[in-house]
């Protein structure tokens, strides 16, 4: 084989070779790290093998020269997301094995083990079709062309993507004011304490030495 | 792969061994000058503490971190019994490969030719280097936390949660004035973004300058934190937490995250060079470019500031560092990143460069900057100000109460 | 707020910096052809017509004012300002509908406007005015009720906006993107609503059990939309419908797949039947008044992405979705109207009537007509009026805390508050779709739909269950007329409460004192009550609806009877014996004080009862149910 790779000149073999290659890694880390997410027993070794799934999907992405999409999916899952659970575990102290084999109702686990079957069954059956219809899809070869692939990305969302676009900044702003309303404790306003609550308040927060403001 | 020549012809053989040997310098290159760079640091704090510093190994002392290094390697290497094994060895490689690999977006300047076939200096090149830079600092993180984590013992815990809550909250702040870079430049490709920088009387033409600099020095406070480094390291302060995430480490464990620091201070001042500095970009010498050469002097000269603010400024206390990310510094670049666009938008030579130095958006930015500069003071002051009337008059109205009772 | 400024200042950036297609990209309702499509990558144009999407801009900007406002205001400094500038947002978001109601571009046929993302139509249209309008009725029904609790403050109005904002959109759009966009921006806003009243644990069992299941419902929906986009090339709805008209699927699978999986999405939003669980236990547990913008709102715009999806989008496919809804639909009639029979509550039986009433809407959807679309449309207009009164009538019935929820509460109501029982009396006829309401002509034009359709079995079972459910509605009713004196209700028991079935749940803070900063007088009289049957009126009337049937009489604080009323509030408690649980529902049904109304749920309820009796008695509803059943 390696002697087939040497002869070829125009690189078409290794090329081919190598996109093959980068599929099956990234084929092989999702699966792995889906099953250890579900297999093991820690939830942090749960959070490590997400982010294993995360890595194959961003290397299957730059195997369909969807380079942004790669970036952005370490940027935001890895980088971000799954740092979050990683806190919420840490903080909750949940970061020991879990007692899973309590089950709060009697059917739950075969039943979920059926429903997968049938939904792995329709899947494979979905991915054995390969001519969903007949005709030219609409958006043939969208990304065809020269620039690349961010460029395009961007010049889409811009234009024919620009009202969802700012459609997601709204929907960004409400998950803000939801994480306020939903996160904040009550606290009495300055308006419904007592003088003195509000002094000391006041004290506690602006802490001076007694020396000093004796001096001054 | 970019614009690099070497793809052109496709994919064979030859090439691949080249791209292994770019593989192979780059990771010389940053392990070398972690060693250089332990040496350069413990000389110029010395320095500027009027000291000798050391200066017993090697001539003038400068194989001492190689002497530490090597001792280092022959200690015991001991695992806690609390600890999680396989994280525990995991974390050292977590925190430094995606350092590593941040390097190898870095144009170091020019082109070589060997055997044939011509090469960028350069390991890589992808359309979206920029986002591959945000991704590794974003990567780097979990070194910290599940080393804090898988070490079973409560310090290293509150050191990584402490790291890794500072390194996310200035994640924002490094994108958004990246950002304005790539505004300016219209590429997301770290070449580009150089090549942008290039022209006759180069500084004029560095994105230090076209972003009006504030952005640059809101990208050095954001840098600095993610680094953990002073004035920002209060994830290993010794007075509470005894040594942070990397307490229970030793040996060789310990000295990949010790690689690890200083590998992040190479890079990101390399990258700091690239993106504000010009990168390679310099004067011709007897008409020969010597990227390389411009590129160490400005990225010693970066290295030489952060070892400089390390001697001079005492540590933040850690609201103080929440206080300054999230309400100064993520205001303060967003609203750089508005001017700039706004400007970019606005200008009339368009692009990056064209047009005379003194060109209107120049000034405009300038004046912005200006004002954003003097803004800040005044708030600071007002802030004080304020802060010192409170406390007066709480401390009245605590005398006047007292006085009542 | 930023990042809205910053993706402008980035739109500027890329318009300027490239060429420039000034032809902008309006595409014919037919779709013309794909060359026409602004989609193209080399364009980098695209013409905003703001006009299209007016309330949308309207309700969102100002649901930024509000925020800005209350940033910038010292707190609680003007507890009314919230809801009047809620309610003055949601009035110009009315007046622009109205407006773009007259201006529908293409000779009152629609367009499709930026990107192929924005249908400008009728039926946009009049689901801005519906979501204005409910945007209105909550902004002024929910100030009360957030005052009482010690809840008040600007974010409940910023939700309701923005809410807002997601149902008008979604109701607009021309692709499955903006509709899943608008679906989440209405669905986020309202499990916080849900979860809004911090103190009460039911409200935050209803935000938790209503955030999971619609997560997990926006995920199938999203599903659905990438098998449809899988199967026929594009997300806009135009493009899809003319790819199906003009090929042949040579497998369907895919497609049949993203379509069920679209109509769970969507049937879980209107609560259709076999994804109704969740409407129980979330409108129970939410703050009453949003339990009527919830009911109102998240179906009426559940059921505009229905019927753009399902009408527009895959209308060649009906033949595959027809029997579907068609089983749906009988299921939502059947299941919704026992159901509502069995429970005990009256926010819970509401919410299975609100289920029931989905039951008609589908009626009208799965005709698959114009004539079907309108009459669903009529409903759901009707039933915004109906379901927002009939929730302002139940908070006032409820009193501080929720803390009289069941149906047993309004016993007695006619004596008590005449003009609030009376107001309820019309709401609960209308939804039982008795003749001079606006609900008898939802009724009959869904049906009338049906019919003209040939399904005449649909037919009979929709009106089976009207007829069904005209006994819930009755029952009530009748409580209400009851007599409310204790030794009546001792003669006459309520029917005992099975245990374990939908029935109340426990308030443990039934008796929370009220401690929260609610001025005294708001408070209402919730401790004025008297073993002996005589209701103190302590409440100084703000509104006409406010007048205590027998004012006067001890407001002395009995400590004991405090508790026995509240504990009427409970299920009967296990260990405690049926001769106190008798008396203890009596003193619950005479002794409560009467509800207090204040003068905005009042104006609520009267908007509501006026609008539903006009509807139904006037001609000119029935001109405009008639004009509404032929637009489209």
């Amino acid at each position: 084989m390696l002697a087939a790779l040497l002869a070829d000149s125009s690189g078409q073999a290794l090329a081919h070779a190598s996109a093959w290659a980068v599929f099956a890694v990234g084929a092989a880390m999702i699966l792995t790290g889906a099953l250890g997410v579900v297999l093991l027993r820690n939830p942090v070794h749960c959070a490590l093998m997400l982010v294993i799934t995360l890595f194959g999907i961003a290397l299957e992405f730059i195997d369909q020269s969807a380079d942004f999409l790669a970036a952005v999916q370490i940027i935001v899952y890895a980088g971000a997301v799954v740092i979050l659970f990683l806190f919420v575990i840490m903080f909750l102290g949940v970061d020991r094995k879990e007692a899973i084999s309590a089950e709060p109702t009697r059917f739950q686990r075969p039943l979920a083990v059926l429903l997968g079957v049938v939904a792995l069954v329709e899947i494979l059956a979905l991915s054995r079709i390969d001519h969903w219809s007949a005709g030219t899809p609409s958006q043939s070869g969208a990304l065809s062309g020269p620039g690349s692939n961010v460029q395009k990305l961007g010049q889409a969302i811009y234009t024919g993507y620009l009202l969802p676009f700012e459609m997601t900044a709204a929907l960004l702003v409400i998950a803000v004011v939801a994480a306020v309303v939903l996160s904040r404790r009550h606290q009495p306003s300055a308006s419904e304490m007592s003088e003195l609550d509000q002094e000391e308040l006041l004290s506690a927060r602006r802490f001076t030495p007694p020396d000093q403001g004796d001096q001054s | 792969m970019g614009s690099d020549p070497l793809f052109a012809n496709g994919l064979n053989l030859a090439v691949w061994l080249i791209l292994l040997g770019k593989v192979l310098v780059i990771f010389l290159i940053v392990l070398l000058s972690v060693l250089f760079m332990v040496m350069y640091e413990r000389k110029a704090v010395a320095y500027l503490g009027v000291r000798y510093g050391p200066n017993r190994a090697g001539p003038k002392g400068w194989l001492q971190s190689l002497a530490d290094g090597t001792k280092l390697l022959f200690k015991e290497a001991f695992t806690p019994r609390n600890a999680d094994k396989a994280v525990y060895k995991a974390a050292p490689y977590l925190m430094l490969v995606p350092i590593m690999v941040a390097f190898s977006i870095v144009p170091i300047g020019g082109r070589i030719t060997i055997a044939h076939h011509t090469t960028e200096l350069q390991l890589a090149d992808p359309q979206w280097g920029i986002l591959f830079l945000l991704m590794t600092s974003g990567l780097a993180v979990y070194g910290v936390i599940l080393a804090g984590w898988a070490s079973g013992s409560k310090y290293p815990l509150l050191g990584s949660v402490r790291a890794s809550a500072q390194m996310v909250s200035y994640e924002a702040v490094l994108g958004l004035t990246t950002a304005t870079v790539v505004l300016v430049t219209g590429s997301l490709s770290t070449s580009t973004i150089v090549a942008a920088q290039s022209g006759h009387w180069s500084f004029v033409h560095w994105n230090l300058i076209h972003t009006a600099v504030i952005p640059f020095i809101l990208f050095s406070i954001a840098i600095t934190a993610e680094m953990t480094r002073a004035p920002f390291d209060l994830v290993e302060a010794e007075e509470e937490l005894s040594g942070g995430y990397n307490l229970e480490y030793s040996s060789i464990d310990f000295a990949w995250f010790y690689l690890a620091e200083y590998a992040a201070l190479v890079t990101n001042s390399a990258i700091i060079v690239t993106l504000w500095f010009g990168g390679p970009n310099g004067p011709t010498i007897d008409g020969h470019s010597v990227g390389p050469l411009w590129f160490t002097v400005k990225v010693l000269v970066v290295l030489y500031i952060f070892v400089w603010i390390r001697a001079t400024l005492p540590r933040f206390r850690y609201d103080q560092l929440m206080d300054l990310g999230w309400k100064r510094l993520i205001p303060a670049s967003l609203i750089m990143l508005m001017v700039v666009a706004g400007f970019q938008a606005t200008s009339t030579s368009g692009g990056n460069g064209a047009g005379h130095w003194l060109a209107q958006r120049e000034w405009g930015l300038a004046a912005v900057g200006g004002a954003f500069v003097l803004g800040a003071l005044l708030w600071r002051a007002i802030d004080v100000g304020r802060q010192a009337s409170e406390v007066e008059e709480a401390r009245e109205s605590r005398l006047s109460l007292e006085r009542e009772s | 707020m930023s990042g809205v400024v910053l993706a402008t200042v980035s739109g500027l950036v890329a318009q300027t910096s490239g060429g420039s297609n000034p032809s902008g990209c309006a595409i014919g309702k037919a779709g013309d052809s794909v060359s026409g499509l602004c989609r193209a990558a080399n364009s980098l144009h695209i013409s905003v017509a703001y006009s299209a999407i007016l309330p949308v801009l309207i309700l969102s900007i100002g649901g930024l004012v509000l925020l800005a406002v209350s940033a910038v205001l010292p707190k609680r400094i003007y507890p009314g300002l919230y809801p009047v500038l809620s309610t003055v947002v949601g009035g110009v978001s009315l007046v622009a509908s109205v407006w773009q109601w007259y201006n529908v571009p293409g000779h009152g046929q629609g367009m499709v406007e930026i990107g192929g993302q924005i249908f400008f139509d009728h039926f946009a249209v009049l689901f801005a005015i519906l979501v204005s309008v409910a945007v209105i009725l909550s902004s002024i029904a929910s100030d009360s009720y957030l005052r009482r609790e010690g809840l008040d403050g600007v974010e409940a109005y910023v939700l309701i906006l923005m809410s807002g904002t997601g149902a008008v959109l979604m109701a607009e759009s021309a692709s499955l993107i903006s509709l899943f966009l608008g679906l989440e921006i209405m669905s986020i806003a309202l499990y916080v609503m849900a979860a809004y009243h911090r103190r009460r644990a039911e409200s935050g069992e209803a935000g938790l059990k209503y955030f999971l299941l619609g997560s997990f419902s926006s995920a199938i929906f999203l599903y659905g939309i990438a098998l449809v986009y899988g199967a026929t090339g594009s997300t806009e709805l135009v493009l899809i419908a003319n790819h199906l008209a003009t090929n042949v699927l040579s497998n369907g699978g895919v497609l049949l797949a993203g379509m069920a999986l679209l109509i769970v999405g969507l049937g879980f939003k209107v609560a259709a039947v076999p994804f109704h669980l969740w409407t129980p236990d979330v409108y129970q547990g939410s703050p009453t008044p949003f339990t009527g913008y919830m009911a109102a709102v998240a179906k009426a715009a559940g059921f505009a992405g229905l019927l753009r999806v399902l009408d527009q989008g895959l209308l060649t496919q009906q033949t595959d979705w027809r029997p579907v809804i068609w089983v749906i639909t009988v299921l939502t009639l059947v299941i919704g109207s026992v159901l509502a029979i069995a429970s005990r509550d009256l926010k819970r039986m509401l919410a299975y009537s609100s289920v029931s009433q989905a039951g008609y809407v589908l009626v009208g959807v799965q005709a698959a007509t114009g004539t079907g679309k309108s009459a669903a449309l009529f409903y759901l207009f009707t039933y915004t009026f109906i379901v927002i009164g009939s929730f302002a009538v139940v908070d006032a019935i409820q009193g501080q805390g929720e803390s009289r929820s069941t149906i047993w509460a309004v016993r007695g109501l006619s004596r008590r508050q005449p003009l609030l029982a009376a107001a309820m009396l019309v709401l609960l006829l209308a939804q039982a779709g008795v003749p001079f309401t606006s609900g008898f002509l939802g009724k009959f034009y869904v049906i009338q739909a049906a019919v003209g359709q040939g399904q005449y079995y649909l037919a009979v079972i929709a009106m089976l269950t009207a007829a069904v459910a005209a006994f819930f509605y009755l029952r009530v009713a009748l409580l209400m007329y009851s007599s409310g004196v204790p030794a009546v209700a001792a003669t006459t028991p309520p029917a005992p409460e099975p245990s374990g079935s939908t029935g109340d749940l426990p308030y443990g803070d039934a008796g929370e004192p009220t401690d929260v900063g609610v001025p005294a007088e708001r408070v209402g009289a919730a401790s004025a009550m008297t073993t002996t049957g005589l209701a103190a009126g302590a409440v100084p009337s703000e509104g006409g609806l406010a007048t205590p049937a027998r004012a006067g009489g001890a407001s002395a604080l009995d400590v004991e009877a405090e508790e026995d009323v509240f504990a009427a509030g409970l299920a009967p408690v296990p260990g405690l014996d049926p001769e106190t649980a008798d008396r203890a529902s009596a003193l619950d049904a005479a002794a409560g004080d009467p509800p207090y109304v204040s003068s905005t749920n009042a104006m609520v309820i009267f908007i509501s009862v006026a609008f539903t009796i006009a509807a139904g008695v006037s001609s000119f509803a029935v001109d405009f149910a008639k004009a509404a059943t032929t637009l489209f």
